[in-house]
């Protein structure tokens, strides 16, 4: 039932949704209006800043000193590839759990989440530590892993949810047609979930994209993402708030217009099931 | 070929025995139809013997060969679902090719036997249709056609037609039927309506609380019932089972007497009232209130003219009441 509200409300609801939605995305303008500012004048009062001239430099001086490409090129590369590779390794899984579930599959999801709520930082020294040891410090191959696993228990509970939505019935009846269990999840189960697959796949290169703990530390110039680019500007020698906000911009652009184009898809995967 | 064996099949979830021993045999090109009411197993020993469901105990031969560890796959069997399973993603004519895409037939051989299915059953002008913008009926003959281009030892059928409106569910109920004449394949069908085993089976095994109650022709079950449940779940309306003084009168703790058995008379008889009369053209469905042996259904002619209070006297005919022992088998 739709519930009738007044103008004045819708005015007042309105407003603050748009007040929300301002204050959220504030910083991010606030970003790059500094970016195209000289030093001097992104650290002047807001109102100076915005009055004195708009320029390039700041831009045009990252590109010379940082190379953006190949950040970007290791962004792609550790986001695409890491949840790529969890969508192998988790759709077998999501289909064991979802239509095959033993007696502790509610608990293996559990403990799966689980280790998402433990501080990354709980790790470190060990993980440090065996990255140095088997030579992977640095290397797009380390992050690449490290990623897959950090996203693996979402990757696996969203495809578990959007399993269990698909009736097992079709999923026997493609049994019986004489589908092995690879035609099974190659040629039917897969199809069916494909928005549930896709939504995952959008959320996952964002979050993998966004990363800045183990990309941080794992890596300092040959396998260094975008997060790395954007660290290398904020140094305790000085300020560099216009320069910082040329990387940052440059860094959350693509993954900015990506979620832009495909906000739709996101927000049927991300609530698919909930309403039936 | 399609003859199927079932030795001492045991099936049980946990601590439930849900099948607890069925032996049973299914000749090649036999219909075949489970009926019990619901809860009784069928659709459980129907997905036992598609491989869907593994047994606990007890063998499943297909054809002479042992079938019990095979997957669905491996069995050779098609099977036609209650909710049809259609792949909602793929036209008509991928569903109907997706079990011979898997066989590795070429896309040429797939398109033949794709358009002589369809031609049989009348999907010609679906075929890159999707499921979803397929009628019922329809779907089911996607369904049945995905099934018989396999060219499987045998069919299952899963209570198809439940999903059907009344008039529908005729019409297919005879183009099953038809379909077996034609293709002359082993054919096991289930369903919880008994007017469906009764006018499609060649044999009917009826099934309750995971036990073979018995199993035979249809007239052989309708007129030699082996116990109390089989009498009263086989026929429409269903059997009088009495107890009492009119029953002990012929030595027995239950007797029965169908509806269309008790005959109108002048004298003698149970003497009763007419409580409820329904009529039909053909027949006239009486529920009379007697003394002697209660409430009792009557299936009398179309001509009769009795309603609502009017009192009448009932005999059954000679030799049509059923005899059952205490512990409800029919006496011999």
């Amino acid at each position: 039932m739709a519930r009738k509200s007044s103008t004045p409300a819708k005015v007042v609801v309105t407003a603050a949704a748009w007040g929300i939605g301002f204050l959220i995305f504030f910083p991010i303008l606030w970003t790059i209006l500094m970016s195209f500012h000289t030093e001097g004048d992104a650290i002047k009062s807001p109102f100076e800043m915005l009055t004195s001239p708009w320029n390039f430099d700041s831009y045009a001086e990252v590109q010379t000193r940082s190379n953006y490409s190949l950040h970007f090129f290791n962004s792609v590369v550790i986001s695409v590839g890491s949840t790529l590779l969890a969508l192998v390794i988790a759709i077998p899984a999501a289909w064991a759990m979802a239509f095959v579930p033993g007696k502790r599959t509610k608990d293996l999801l559990m403990w799966m989440l689980s280790t998402k709520m433990m501080p990354a930082v709980g790790v470190l020294i060990p993980m440090y530590l065996g990255f140095k040891n088997m030579g992977l410090l640095d290397t797009r191959t380390g992050l690449v892993a490290v990623m897959t696993l950090i996203n693996l228990p979402i990757v696996v509970w969203m495809l578990y949810t959007y399993f269990k939505e698909i009736p097992g019935e079709i999923l026997e009846a493609a049994r019986m047609d004489g589908a092995s269990l690879r035609s099974e999840i190659l040629y039917v189960l897969t199809p069916m979930a494909l928005p549930g697959i896709a939504s995952t796949l959008l959320l996952n290169v964002i979050l993998a994209w966004n990363e800045a703990f183990w990309t941080l530390q794992l890596t300092t110039h040959d396998a260094a993402p975008l997060t790395q680019f954007i660290a290398s500007y904020s140094s305790p020698e000085g300020l560099f708030y216009a320069k910082l906000s040329a990387a940052s911009t440059m860094a959350i652009a693509p993954i900015l217009i990506l979620g832009w184009f495909s906000q739709k898809q996101l927000v049927r995967g991300l609530t698919f099931g909930a309403v039936k | 070929m399609g003859q199927i064996t079932l030795n001492a099949v045991r099936k049980s979830f946990g601590e439930v025995d849900v099948i607890p021993s069925i032996d049973l045999r299914i000749e090649d090109g036999e219909f075949v139809v489970f009926v019990g009411p619901s809860g009784c197993g069928k659709s459980t020993l129907l997905r036992l013997i598609a491989g869907l469901e593994d047994v606990t105990s007890g063998g499943i031969t297909i054809d002479g060969t042992d079938a019990t560890e095979l997957p669905p796959a491996k069995r050779g069997l098609a099977m036609v679902f209650q909710s049809y399973a259609l792949y909602p993603h793929m036209s008509v004519r991928k569903n109907i090719a997706f079990p011979l895409k898997m066989a590795g037939m070429t896309p040429e051989q797939q398109e033949a036997k794709v358009q002589s299915a369809a031609k049989v059953l009348n999907l010609t002008n679906y075929l890159d249709r999707r499921p979803g913008q397929l009628s019922g009926g329809q779907r089911q003959r996607v369904a049945i056609g995905r099934a018989i281009v396999r060219e499987p030892k045998a069919f299952l059928f899963d209570e198809p037609l439940s999903n059907l409106d009344a008039a529908l569910r005729v019409n297919m109920r005879q183009e099953i039927t038809e379909l077996h004449q034609q293709l002359k394949t082993t054919m096991i069908y289930v369903t919880h309506d008994q007017v469906e085993a009764m006018t499609m089976a060649d044999k009917i095994v009826v099934l309750n609380a995971g036990r073979i109650e018995q199993v035979g022709s249809p007239l052989a079950l309708y007129e030699h019932p082996a116990n109390t449940f089989v009498a009263g779940f086989i026929g429409s309306p269903k059997m009088n089972l009495i107890t009492g003084i009119e029953a002990d009168k012929l030595g027995a703790t239950t007797i029965g007497v169908r509806p269309e058995h008790l005959d109108i008379v002048a004298e003698g008889g149970w003497e009763g009232v007419v409580g409820l009369s329904e009529h039909l053209g053909s027949d006239t469905f009486l529920k009379v209130a007697t003394k002697a042996v209660g409430t009792i259904n009557v299936r009398a002619g179309g001509e009769i003219k009795l309603s609502h209070g009017d009192r009448v006297r009932l005999a059954p005919q000679a030799g049509k009441v059923h005899r059952f022992g205490p512990d409800g088998k029919t006496l011999a």
